[in-house]
């Protein structure tokens, strides 16, 4: 059985860094892995997206319209605009954070209001996380992604794996204690 | 050991297993990431050439001399170094030569979708390529095989998707080949006239048929035989989005040595199967030759010539799969396109001439400031490649000045780019007598890609220390007149305006270099951690002029001006434009 990953957020959030430490971890659970991510110019504040597939074999790292299994949204607009990603009875993790794209800054284009109500509406597994909150109690805003990390594990249901090692793999010491408070309190909701 | 690695990551160790011992690039998505893994394995000299031409041509001498060496550049990347490739394909090698082409179907951060597998068939190279980071890795260590074995150089192409993609790959050791003896053969090193056509005779009557053979035999042509109803040729990351569609309810004819095709296996593989498929990813290169061949197939019929493909559009076009059930929301998402950073020094210039934009035309290049064509800033008429910022604004000049149009040209340029091919472009326009504004931004990095050293910030890609290359003493030296350039710092905007307006007024070739580094380098962002300006709401009047800066850390929400403090960076372009100086700067010093 293969499941399909869809991770979306903006060039900044640390998608990426999530992404590594997920396929790392599912690698060493002995999974075939695929993961594909498209930046470059995302660095500059627009949309990133890594795709992540993995089972007994995969081939393909593509994940089409209502083929992802589990959506995971950094920020909430990103979770309205790759809604289509997500199949009937997926999960769908949402921070609800918001992130003006330039057009909304510069008054060409409105921030929609009532995203999460409509997700909500219309999605029957979702999953709300107060990322920058949790991040902000625990002092470090940028452990927001390690948050969604948390939740996302526990969305797939692969809590077995040993995270909080591949956590410290991957970043620098000094961050570990935070970081993997944030990832026990993602994987709490 | 097996390791997750990217297709890029692999290439890399590949080149390293393989016993390269050169290996050059200029920076450029998706390939950049190839020569930077590259350059962690101390056993090869790795460089950051100035342009994709200069890294072919490097890599070609080192071939001549002895070395197995590799270049790696993005598909547009091969066409400027495309001279050197194509005459390099009659010299042939002597240490083993692998280009590396990363092509961009889909257009994620390029200008173009250009299919770089038909550069084989003209240049007559052979051409190879993988579909999953495990062939990256063995197809690298082939071709430095192929190269010596059959005297070409051979090009590798691959897509984001197998660059960017990670798939698990077993590692193996080093083969330290060494440096083969140089003797001097001029009949093969020198293409004048004579020897070419020599050369080209060779190459028609016994290169291109050994390598044809080569590809009817060679494991990278295979055929896996599963239900024979359907039959599917394909190759690259074409192949693993088939094998996901069809799993065995097809055979496969997976081709990764695809110049020269091979015919044999085709004709064989095209017997055995009911329907014929070729599915392939923009141009209908495998499928032009299996028709030319009088075999009948469907390719483009069905699959998409444009864009990248994947298992869904595969299913659609060729099974008729149906939409797959998801879900909707009624709302209107505003686009996230990327734009420049909070702090970046591009913001300062691009306002400034920003005023100008009625009056003026601009002419872009290939980098991050290609983004100050969006709103609310709105700098930006054209942008080719790399270069053209200066060179199509001389031609544009030509035209106003033929046309009285009465538009002066300001063409915009990076100074990796004006490294990369912007001198020559500064060159001609004084030569040729241009009366255009060119702006030099100065932000001490390659940025886009991703932070690439280059000539300008004094390091190479191994850290050690080289000279800087100053922009201003070759402005100078190919003859701009003094008066006509100005050095400025495009954090100050008194100083900003000035140089822009005394740009517009200006009678002849006049040069503005912007110098403040980019707002994203490690130690600047150190520097700058503590700075930040703020909105003082008593004194703030809505005005919003701070938000046509287009700063994404400057938001207006509930009737309320404020600034990301995570984001900003105290660069205070922001406060300088504020009418009622109601922004406050935060920190010790600006």
């Amino acid at each position: 059985m293969v499941k399909s990953l869809l991770l979306v957020g903006v060039g900044g959030q640390g998608t990426i860094l999530v992404s590594k430490i997920l396929s790392q971890g599912l690698v060493k659970e002995g999974y075939d892995v695929k993961m594909s991510e498209i930046h470059g110019m995302s660095q500059r504040g627009g949309s990133v997206t890594t795709q992540i597939r993995f089972g007994e074999k995969v081939y393909s790292p593509s994940i089409g319209m209502g083929e992802a299994d589990v959506l995971v949204a950094f920020e909430k607009l990103e979770a309205a605009r790759y809604i289509k990603h997500l199949k009937k009875d997926g999960i769908l993790v949402v921070n609800n954070e918001e992130m003006y794209p330039l057009p909304v800054l510069s008054g060409l284009a409105k921030y929609p209001d009532g995203i999460i109500e409509s997700l909500k509406d219309s999605v029957d597994n979702i999953k709300i996380i107060e990322a920058r909150k949790i991040a902000e109690e625990l002092g470090e805003i940028r452990a927001q992604n390690i948050v969604m990390l948390g939740s996302l594990v526990k969305a797939l249901g692969i809590e077995n794996i040993d995270w909080i090692e591949l956590i410290k793999e991957n970043l620098p010491e000094r961050v570990h204690e935070v970081n993997i408070k944030a990832f026990e309190k993602g994987l709490s909701l | 050991m097996k390791k997750l690695l990217t297709g890029n990551e692999a290439i890399a160790r590949g080149a390293y297993e393989a016993g390269c011992l050169i290996a050059c690039a200029y920076p450029g998505t998706p390939s950049t990431e190839i020569l930077e893994n590259v350059s962690q394995y101390e056993e090869i000299r790795s460089e950051w050439s100035t342009n994709e031409k200069v890294a072919l041509e490097v890599a070609s001498g080192a071939s001549i001399a002895g070395a197995r060496s590799l270049v790696a550049m993005k598909h547009v990347g091969l066409n400027v170094a495309a001279d050197p490739m194509f005459t390099m394909a009659y010299e042939g090698v002597n240490g083993g030569m692998v280009i590396i082409t990363a092509d961009e179907p889909g257009t994620h951060s390029s200008q173009n979708e250009q299919d770089n597998r038909l550069y084989a068939p003209h240049a007559k190279l052979a051409l190879v390529e993988p579909s999953n980071s495990q062939e990256c890795k063995d197809f690298v260590k082939y071709a430095f095989e192929i190269s010596e074995t059959y005297d070409t150089p051979v090009l590798i192409r691959v897509t984001t998707r197998v660059c960017h993609s990670k798939s698990i790959v077993e590692l193996g050791k080093r083969e330290e080949i060494g440096i083969k003896e140089y003797t001097k053969d001029i009949r093969k090193y020198i293409m004048v006239p004579a020897n070419s056509k020599v050369k080209h005779v060779e190459i028609e009557n016994e290169r291109l048929p050994r390598l044809k053979e080569y590809s009817n035999t060679t494991p990278l042509n295979r055929i896996e035989w599963g239900d024979k109803k359907i039959g599917i040729i394909t190759s690259g990351i074409s192949y693993l989005h088939a094998k996901e569609v069809f799993g065995d309810k097809a055979s496969y004819l997976k081709i990764g040595f695809s110049y020269p095709l091979p015919d044999r296996l085709i004709k064989e593989f095209a017997h055995e199967v009911e329907t014929l498929y070729v599915i392939e990813e923009n141009d209908p290169y495998i499928e032009n030759f299996v028709k030319a061949m009088g075999i009948d197939c469907i390719g483009k019929e069905l699959i998409p010539m444009c864009g990248e493909l994947s298992p869904q559009i595969i299913r659609q076009a060729i099974l008729k799969e149906e939409e797959k059930e998801s879900y909707e929301v009624d709302i209107n998402v505003p686009a996230r396109p990327p734009a420049l950073c909070a702090g970046c020094p591009h913001r300062g210039i691009f306002y400034a001439v920003s005023k100008y934009k009625d009056k003026i035309i601009s002419t872009s290049d290939i980098g991050c400031y290609t983004l100050g064509m969006s709103a609310p800033l709105g700098v930006g008429d054209i942008s080719i490649c790399m270069g053209a910022g200066i060179t199509a604004g001389i031609g544009f000049d030509r035209v106003n000045q033929m046309a009285d149009r009465n538009k002066k040209v300001f063409g915009f340029i990076g100074d990796s780019t004006f490294f990369h091919s912007g001198i020559t472009g500064l060159i001609d326009a004084v030569y040729n007598g241009t009366n255009m504004v060119i702006v030099i931004l100065d932000n001490r990095i390659t940025a886009m890609t991703g932070h690439q050293e280059n000539p300008g910030t004094g390091k190479n890609i191994m850290g050690q220390e080289t000279p800087m290359v100053d922009i201003e003493s070759i402005v100078k030296a190919v003859g701009v007149k003094e008066e006509n350039i100005r050095v400025i710092d495009p954090y100050k905007l008194d100083e900003t305006n000035k140089a822009v307006k005394e740009a517009y007024d200006s009678e002849g070739l006049f040069v503005i270099i912007t110098k403040q580094p980019c707002a994203l380098i490690k130690d600047v962002q150190r520097k700058r951690k503590e700075l930040y300006c703020e909105v003082n709401q008593e004194k703030c009047r809505k005005c919003k002029t701070c938000l046509k800066i287009g700063c994404p850390a400057i938001s207006f929400k509930d009737n309320v001006v404020s600034i990301d403090k995570a984001q900003c960076n105290g660069c205070t372009v922001c406060l300088q434009v504020c009418p009622f100086e109601s922004i406050e700067f935060n920190g010790e010093s600006r």
